[in-house]
């Protein structure tokens, strides 16, 4: 410490607690709407305070008991949707992207610039602004309503290929020269050092992209029609345009608290990781 | 660059880097000329006829009043989204720096909106700025503000712009959090020896010294708001009031899934496009440099 300013720490801490109070609000009022029966949004003003329903409310979301969600399959197996989803996305980016890695820092081969380009175009590239035509073509690969539909087409990562990429040139030479005097090739070279050396760059890889993944809106929005391929995330807004006239409000946070968290558990299991896998990955 | 030390097999990286380069063919490079080649053709929604029209989407949307509403709605959007996001975060990344006691738990505490999508905070302020039985428009009768983003465009946008900025105070804060603990100890207290106050130390020294941080936020978060808050838009909004809120992401999916208008569509995304590859350039060209002192 600088100088010892009591009245100033104390301030701090107020400020701060002040404003996790604000930004943790919406979620408090979710929360709370969760544990009540619709009747508590008909009128007035939403409660403040818990209710006695979060229990029943949780079931009949979890089950999609009288099809309270509007759809024909459970919360349960749109988070399982949400889950693979993520899964996949994660692990498939992360996979591919250290492939990458590996074969632009190790290798020399004709084109290898081309092939770093391309990856770094498509950075240039999200989905939301060539929304019709990436539609089309999963459309004419019959990957609608497919698990690979919701996977593949966002698989490609140049953020993770570049992440790999840094980190494999900070690598010392001196290490790959020695694994190659003793006879390392290229596979075992990538699996018994280059792998267990990035143990914590995927793992910070993981938290962003699990997210990333679990989060997805506008991709399984296009591409999915068939209701057993929604996820958790997609069925809210259903909800929220479902009933014209009293939104179900208790049910919409139900299945909001149930969306939020597993990400939410991942960042905050994974907080080290996590936060400097973020400031890794853009540097 | 490892210049000297390499594998000399030469057909293995071709098939190392095949699954990313095919997806990245097929799912990218390929729908992007997709939409290049059709932004030049007008074609019926049936796909019966097509003309090869040049220009004439690209001209007809210059001068189609809606599409430069929806340009300055989003540049607005954005503005306000990092203004407001980043704001906050320094505040708070100000505040925490310093504090020794609990310092995990508030960063914990802070981080967490970082998981919540997109569409997920907007449905929850959604619930929060209700007319008719949220906590805040609640609270504002007592002031005697009736609220109703229903019908009120200023109102619909602070809905917007507050869902959006929240989940994204995390992602500055962590950064604002890094880029103050990085400056080096000794120049602070150099300066409070020297007699500067807090306050006076923070917006001379701290602050100029976060700027590349800043920087490099601000590019991010406007990407954040251009390409990312469909969600929001689409959860609750739905672009209105009167196309108050209709963003440049939300038009291209308006006017290509629901209009079916996919030459205007395709042109739109080829603009965008070109907004995306200036970002990233500028993200790549200047931002990286200066980074780093």
């Amino acid at each position: 410490m600088i100088e010892n300013r009591p009245w100033l720490t104390a301030f701090r801490h107020l400020m701060l607690i002040f404003g996790i109070a604000v930004i943790g609000f919406p979620i408090w009022i979710a929360l709370v709407a969760a544990t009540h029966p619709s009747s508590a949004f008909f009128s007035g003003v939403m409660p403040l305070w818990f209710g006695e329903q979060g229990l029943n409310n949780f079931e009949r979301v979890w089950n999609n008991d009288d099809r309270v969600l509007g759809v024909t399959v459970s919360a349960s197996w749109m988070m399982w949707n949400s889950f693979i989803m993520a899964m996949v996305i994660a692990i498939g980016k992360i996979t591919i992207s250290l492939l990458s890695a590996y074969a632009i820092v190790y290798f020399r081969f004709p084109f290898r610039r081309t092939c770093f380009w391309m990856i770094f175009l498509t950075l240039m590239l999200p989905v939301e602004v060539r929304i019709l035509p990436t539609y089309e073509v999963v459309a004419r690969l019959g990957m609608l309503n497919s698990y690979a539909g919701l996977t593949i087409p966002l698989i490609a990562s140049a953020t993770a290929t570049f992440l790999f990429r840094q980190f494999f040139l900070s690598i010392p030479s001196s290490l790959v020269e020695a694994a190659r005097i003793d006879g390392a090739g290229p596979f075992k070279f990538f699996k018994d050092i280059l792998l267990p050396l990035s143990v914590n760059n995927i793992a910070a890889l993981f938290v962003i992209l699990f997210i990333y993944g679990w989060n997805q809106y506008l991709w399984p929005l296009l591409i999915t029609t068939d209701e057993d391929y929604y996820t958790i995330v997609m069925v809210i807004k259903r909800l929220m345009t479902a009933g014209e006239g009293n939104v179900p409000w208790n049910i919409i946070m139900t299945t909001t608290v149930l969306a939020m968290l597993p990400p939410v558990i991942v960042v905050i299991l994974m907080q080290k990781f996590f936060v400097k896998g973020l400031i890794e990955q853009e540097k | 660059m490892h210049d000297t030390v390499v594998f000399k097999n030469k057909i293995l990286p071709y098939f190392l880097l095949a699954p990313q380069l095919i997806i990245t063919l097929v799912f990218f490079i390929w729908p992007a000329g997709q939409a290049l080649y059709q932004s030049f053709l007008i074609e019926d929604a049936f796909g019966f006829s097509r003309e090869f029209v040049w220009f004439e989407n690209f001209v007809y949307l210059f001068q189609d009043p809606e599409y430069w509403n929806s340009m300055k709605v989003t540049f607005l959007f954005s503005a306000m989204v990092a203004v407001t996001a980043m704001g906050v975060a320094l505040l708070l990344a100000a505040m925490a720096d310093r504090v020794l006691k609990g310092a995990g738990t508030y960063k914990t505490l802070l981080i967490w909106p970082y998981a919540v999508a997109p569409v997920v905070a907007a449905v929850l302020w959604w619930l929060m700025f209700n007319p008719s039985i949220g906590i805040l428009p609640y609270w504002m009768k007592f002031v005697g503000h009736y609220w109703n983003h229903y019908v009120n465009a200023g109102e619909a946008m602070t809905v917007v712009v507050i869902a959006s900025a929240w989940k994204q105070i995390s992602y500055n804060f962590i950064f604002f959090l890094a880029g103050m603990q990085a400056i080096p100890k000794s120049l602070i207290e150099a300066a409070a020896i020297d007699g500067a106050s807090p306050f006076k130390r923070f917006w001379q020294i701290v602050f100029p010294l976060l700027s590349p941080t800043a920087f490099f936020l601000l590019v991010v978060n406007v990407v954040y708001a251009f390409f990312e808050t469909f969600g929001v838009i689409h959860a609750t909004t739905l672009g209105g009031p009167d196309n108050a809120t209709r963003t440049l992401v939300y038009k291209v999916y308006e006017d290509g899934f629901v209009g079916l208008d996919l030459g205007s569509s395709a042109a739109q995304s080829v603009i965008l496009m070109i907004l995306v590859i200036a970002l990233t350039v500028i993200q790549f060209r200047y931002v990286e440099r200066k980074v780093q002192y």
